[in-house]
């Protein structure tokens, strides 16, 4: 079996894990192996969900212990259902939770891990994974020894592709509790916008914004094309008060959206490694030599303070957004 | 309180990657090689708890001689002593996870940080994995840490938002940009650090449970277009093309 550790946001399937479960069908039907789909927390209502990206079985850990997120417990439970269903291979979308429980589950199996993975395929009956090292400048293939193999799979990367599956529910115990650590408290929300890592349209501005009040204009752009607004490192550090979460590169967040519109970036090494995955690539800047424009689909030479509002009322006026 | 930090030598980020001739690793010709920079905010945290309440810092690393450059720099930042685990550098996240749990066992730590993740390798996995080793409690991606008696309270950055996770010492913390400040070494020292001596001991054996079979860079990206007149006429022309030739819209 290929097992895919899965997460609900409010009921629903989340997005990245309907895309690691459709990679993994496409590798049970390649391997000739069921797919299941593991839920855990005090509810697994909306699991069902899973057999619509082709779950053969649907697992679900449910319990009042689970409540809160505990990676040692979360990985227990995950380890655990490997085991019992007699699964080798182990799934999850590389989100906050995906990357928190698969290494620790992977510990537990005393399995090789591969992390962010862009392809899968299975080879001589074992999963190989090729994934971004060096945050994109280079590709590595990971083969694994170990007899159990853990992946997570980067958002975006994967179509999720609906695909009927029989969704046999299958109810697992849930441990009883004395966790190590827990999850006490949700700080911040989210908010109604998705995080970067998951968007499918990010408008990123850097040094050229000159003061952070100005991201208003990037923010105003973002919202008529239903895009989420990032930053670049040069940004984040120049003291304008903007979070690190929204840094893009290779020490922030690593992005691969169907559209990426720098603003104002010049396209250092590091900034183009956290986002030379995107699909397209748009540049806007008022030097022509500026080294993003060697990576863009689409490139505007010009004043990002003029262009910038012009693509805003733009868009309002096409009726453009995000689909 | 003792304090175990994990550190990894990286090539820097400015660094171009060149394949090797065995075509699957790193090319280290003309790379600048640096303590990868999470695991500097994983140091400087155990070096302000040391001060705030007093604490004795490790640091160590797991590689070749070459990663005494890393552990030098930690003693010049405040680390009480270093140790090199003597292997080839070559290991996964499990050998390595293995390899520091081997050390870390029966020593007393209450704390062991190290970075979210080694830059490069990207694979943010040794933590965790060393946390289910040892059976400790784990906070990953950590911007704010509080020690209580015995307990931690730790803030980690999640998709697009925060949450507060607790649990009980020892654990593995590991450290996000935002956490602290790092410090730059003082001459006095670099100076004291140069009187210290790192400890080094072969690496416990580890199994590695997976490899790089492979390493390549990324396609070239097709050739673009730049679109000219006025910012308006620019503004109409982008929308347009991305909603007709790449369809985004």
């Amino acid at each position: 079996m290929i097992l895919v550790f899965c997460e609900l946001k409010d009921g629903q399937l989340r997005k990245p894990s309907a895309e690691a479960l459709s990679e993994g069908r496409r590798l049970a039907d390649a391997s000739g192996k069921q797919l299941g789909a593991l839920f855990v927390g005090a509810s697994c209502a909306g699991a069902a969900d899973a057999a619509k990206y082709g779950a053969d079985v649907i697992l679900t850990a449910e319990g009042g212990t689970l409540a809160s997120y505990s990676s040692d417990a979360f990985a227990q439970v995950v380890a655990d259902a490997v085991k019992a269903k007699g699964a080798t291979v182990l799934l999850a979308a590389a989100t906050a939770v995906g990357k928190d429980v698969a290494p620790r589950a992977a510990a537990r199996l005393a399995a090789g891990y591969a992390s962010d993975a862009t392809a899968l395929s299975i080879v001589d009956g074992k999963l190989q994974a090729v994934r971004p090292v060096y945050a994109g400048k280079a590709f590595a293939t990971t083969s694994f020894a170990s007899a159990f193999q853990v992946a997570t799979t980067r958002p975006n990367v994967f179509p999720a592709a609906e695909k009927a599956g029989a969704g046999a529910v299958e109810a697992l115990a849930a441990p009883t509790g004395d966790f190590k650590a827990v999850v006490k408290e949700i700080l911040a929300k989210a908010g109604g916008k998705v995080d970067l890592s998951e968007a499918n349209v990010i408008v990123s501005g850097g040094r050229g914004m000159k003061d952070g009040a100005n991201f208003k204009l990037l923010e105003e752009f973002a919202d008529a094309i239903g895009g989420v607004v990032g930053a670049s490192r040069a940004a984040v550090d120049a003291g304008w008060g903007l979070p690190h979460s929204m840094q893009v590169g290779q020490t922030g967040k690593v992005v691969s959206p169907t559209l990426y519109i720098a603003c104002g970036i010049s396209g250092a090494i590091q900034h183009i490694a956290g986002m030379s995955g995107s699909k397209f690539i748009v540049a806007i800047n008022k030097d022509p030599e500026a080294p993003i424009f060697k990576l863009a689909s689409y490139g505007i030479v010009g004043d990002l303070f003029e262009v910038v509002p012009e693509l805003t009322k733009a868009a309002k006026a096409m009726g453009i957004g995000s689909n | 309180m003792k304090i175990l930090v994990a550190l990894k030598q990286v090539p820097d980020t400015e660094s171009r990657i060149k394949v090797a001739a065995d075509g699957r690793s790193l090319d280290p010709a003309d790379v600048k090689w640096i303590t990868s920079p999470y695991d500097e905010y994983a140091l400087e945290e155990a070096i302000r708890i040391k001060e705030a309440k007093g604490a004795e810092v490790v640091a160590l690393s797991v590689g070749t001689d070459a990663a005494k450059d890393v552990l030098k720099n930690a003693l010049a930042l405040g680390a009480d002593t270093a140790v090199l685990l003597k292997g080839d550098g070559q290991g996964d996240a499990f050998a390595v996870a293995q390899m520091i749990a081997a050390y870390v066992k029966d020593k007393g730590f209450d704390l062991i940080l190290c970075g979210n993740k080694g830059l490069g390798g990207d694979n943010a996995a040794m933590g965790p994995m060393l946390a289910e080793l040892l059976g400790v409690g784990q906070a990953n991606v950590v911007v704010k840490l509080e020690l209580g008696e015995g307990t931690f309270s730790a803030e980690r950055e999640t998709d697009g938002g925060s949450e507060l996770v607790v649990g009980a010492l020892p654990a593995v913390i590991t450290a996000q940009k935002g956490l602290n400040e790092p410090r730059y070494a003082s001459l006095k020292g670099i100076m004291a650090a140069k009187k210290k001596t790192i400890e080094e001991l072969d690496a416990a054996p580890a199994v590695a449970g997976a490899q790089v079979s492979a390493l390549a860079l990324p396609p070239e990206r097709p050739a673009g277009r730049k679109l000219e007149g006025e910012p308006a006429a620019q503004a109409q022309a982008l929308l347009q093309a991305l909603k007709d030739e790449a369809k985004v819209f």
